[in-house]
């Protein structure tokens, strides 16, 4: 059985509560840090554990809790992105609902290390019921005395609230989410400056992922070298993937980094393979704005090395053949799906969540919807499949904020990985136009790979 | 876009002012303006959506001007500036969810209430609409009922029908019961 760290009690009836959690060592770290270690030995130890942002971007957690500025008399803010909407990802929501004190926990001890007296908790406004169970977890610390003022007789005070989102995937990226959490439209600010320097009320801020945030209390615990003990290469440590699309058994695992695509995907213990006996035709690692890649080349690099869920294996090969660990958002495609379809979802999807700031992003979105719609529905030509390759590039790198690029990176990957699925729409339109996906199965009439 | 169809004067009770209280003491003096989402939150559940009066409120309340809360509030696709049914189904339309049939359910969901997305039945009871990405891509088809995101997973055409069957009844109840 792989170590767990973060869902070890995840089976205990009751953890969810805090009388639980602490019977199970929860609330040790925040004692072992405001009591033995200063704020400097808490970061210290995040940066051995060689921790990197389990939000999708992996910027190592240590690294940006030393960027944040200091100045004299200026409060800082450590805010958590529990924004989650990456399609494909949805493992901060079940950490959130389980175990929630392993989130404020994770709060009480970074906030310590960072010299925060307020943080926020930003959440969704979908998880309502998230939203309640953290706050009801946050009365419940407060009650014991693990929040408000002079914790454990430390001298350290903290305050610590859940704030809701209105519905808008842009918020999950960090400048969009602080402006939400000052109650405006969700915008991203143009960088620098970074909120290291300029964050949340434009004093200096973290924004670190629910994830990220959890595993600094085992961290603490049991030592960053310790942890990073577990994985390989620059990615330590355990983390949270959730599989979902055509696996078998969908839902939430924590790994060991260093897993094998190939056993986190096949073996029963995880995915336990594709679901209805189907063969795999591709994944999406990381979440939906990483590549999408063939069943080929996910489990198997170019050279023919066994493809790592690590930060490095997955993305071997760079975007030609490689893709991202991202947020572990895992999705995969069993034969019968329809590769040119979910592009066009995706597609949509970027179009719809684009805060229309910038040009490339709002326009060339919305082109590649109607294009990819086109095409999809049996309307398009050779050259519109080149037509999305030129505006993929064009968007990518051209925007204030990555969500540019990650909806430029799966129309091009699509593309360049199964340019004879699009080819098929074009040359087969009448055919495609009468897939009714809605209401129908379909035989897929594409050789199925592996 | 902001176009007022309808309007409805509300009143906020003690209970709502509480609450509003208790939210902008989270923020620093004079940063008032971050409790916007979470008051408005607190008045959709109320009134079942943002009218222009009730936004205006919102902002007297805050010190605001009221353009900052129709910017605020037709930014995010989580608020309403129409009335919707008493149910408003929300189902995830989003690429992994409809791997596993959630256009199927999209189709059903119009069918069964009658009405295409965004409209709302003639009893005033039901409307329905496609929503991006719930965080639940390993549970779908996903619907989420607000104003608590009641969440519902692994939806079937008969499951569907069931819920909608049992919100009819709980509706009549509730009917009954103020009519006595
Ligand atoms: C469009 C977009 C959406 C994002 N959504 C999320 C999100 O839902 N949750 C999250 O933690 N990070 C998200 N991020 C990344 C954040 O900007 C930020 O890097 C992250 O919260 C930092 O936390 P970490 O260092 O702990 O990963 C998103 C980024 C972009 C560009
Ligand atoms: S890239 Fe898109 S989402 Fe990001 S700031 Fe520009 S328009 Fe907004
Ligand atoms: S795609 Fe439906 S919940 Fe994520």
């Amino acid at each position: 059985m792989a170590r767990k760290l973060l869902l070890t009690h995840i089976d205990i009836p009751g953890i969810n509560t805090f009388e639980v959690y602490r019977q199970k060592g929860g609330y040790r770290a925040v004692e072992k840090a405001l009591k033995t270690l200063t704020p400097d030995d808490v970061l210290e130890e995040v940066k051995k554990s060689g921790l990197r942002g389990r939000g999708g971007a992996g910027f190592p957690t240590g690294m940006k809790w030393s960027f944040l500025a200091k100045p004299e008399g200026i409060p800082r803010y450590l805010v958590c992105n529990g924004d989650e909407s990456e399609p494909g990802t949805f493992k901060d929501r079940y950490l959130m609902t389980h175990i929630p004190h392993a989130l404020i926990e994770g709060m009480i001890v970074s906030s310590y290390a960072l010299g925060a007296n307020t943080s926020y908790i930003y959440v969704r406004g979908e998880m309502m019921p998230q939203i309640r169970i953290l706050e009801k977890a946050i009365a419940e610390a407060k009650h014991a005395g693990f929040l408000g003022k002079n914790i454990l007789g430390s001298g350290f005070d903290l305050e610590l609230f859940v704030q809701p989102g209105g519905g808008a995937y842009i918020c999950g990226e960090e400048t969009a989410l602080l402006e939400s959490l000052e109650g405006k439209r969700g915008n991203p600010r143009i960088k620098p400056p970074f909120p290291a320097v300029s964050g949340l009320y434009n004093c200096p801020t973290v924004v670190n992922n629910v994830e990220s945030i959890a595993a600094v209390v085992p961290i603490i615990n049991d030592g960053g070298e310790e942890y990073a003990k577990i994985g390989v290469e620059r990615s330590t440590g355990t983390k949270l993937i959730s599989a979902g699309g055509n696996v078998k058994n969908p839902g939430v695992y924590e790994i060991e980094l260093g897993l094998s695509v190939e056993e986190f995907l096949y073996s029963d213990e995880y995915c336990g393979g594709i679901a209805n006996g189907k063969r795999l035709k591709a994944v999406v690692a990381g979440g939906s704005s990483v590549p999408i890649l063939p069943a080929n080349l996910i489990l198997k690099t170019l050279k023919g090395e066994s493809r790592l869920m690590t930060y490095e294996s997955l993305a071997d090969g760079g975007f030609q053949s490689g893709t991202m660990l991202g947020s572990g958002g895992f999705i995969a495609f069993d034969e019968d799906q329809c590769i040119v379809r979910n592009t066009w979802n995706f597609t949509r999807f970027y179009h719809h969540e684009s805060c229309g700031q910038c040009s490339p992003c709002r326009e060339g979105t919305g082109w590649m919807e109607k294009v990819l719609h086109k095409i999809e529905h049996g309307h398009g030509s050779f050259s519109d499949i080149d037509l999305l390759v030129n505006v993929a590039k064009n968007i990518e790198g051209n925007t204030i904020c990555p969500l540019g690029d990650a909806a430029a990176w799966p129309v091009a990957s699509a593309i360049r990985h199964f340019r004879d699925e699009f080819e098929w729409h074009v040359t087969n339109g009448a055919e495609a136009r009468q897939r009714n996906y809605g209401l129908a199965n379909y035989a897929d009439p594409l050789e199925p790979v592996v | 876009m902001l176009s007022v169809k309808h309007n409805e004067s509300v009143t906020f009770t003690e209970d709502m002012l509480g609450k509003f209280a208790e939210i902008v003491r989270r923020y620093p003096e004079g940063r008032q303006k971050s409790a916007l989402l979470p008051l408005l939150h607190e008045v959709q559940a109320e009134f079942g959506w943002l009218s222009v009066s009730a936004m205006d409120k919102v902002a007297e309340y805050l010190h605001l001007d009221p353009i900052e809360v129709y910017e605020v509030a037709t930014f995010y696709t989580m608020f309403f500036l129409q009335p919707k049914g008493r149910f408003n189904l929300e189902v995830c339309r989003t690429g992994p969810c409809c791997l596993v049939g959630a256009e199927r359910i999209m189709t059903h969901l119009e069918e069964k209430l009658g009405v295409k997305e965004g409209e709302v039945t003639a009893d005033g009871l039901f409307s329905w609409r496609g929503v991006e990405c719930l965080a639940a891509c390993g549970y779908g088809p996903v619907l989420q009922i607000g104003p608590e995101y009641t969440f519902y997973e692994n939806l079937t055409a008969e499951g569907v029908d069931e819920l909608i069957n049992e919100l009819r009844k709980k509706a009549e109840g509730a009917k009954l019961d103020a009519d006595s």
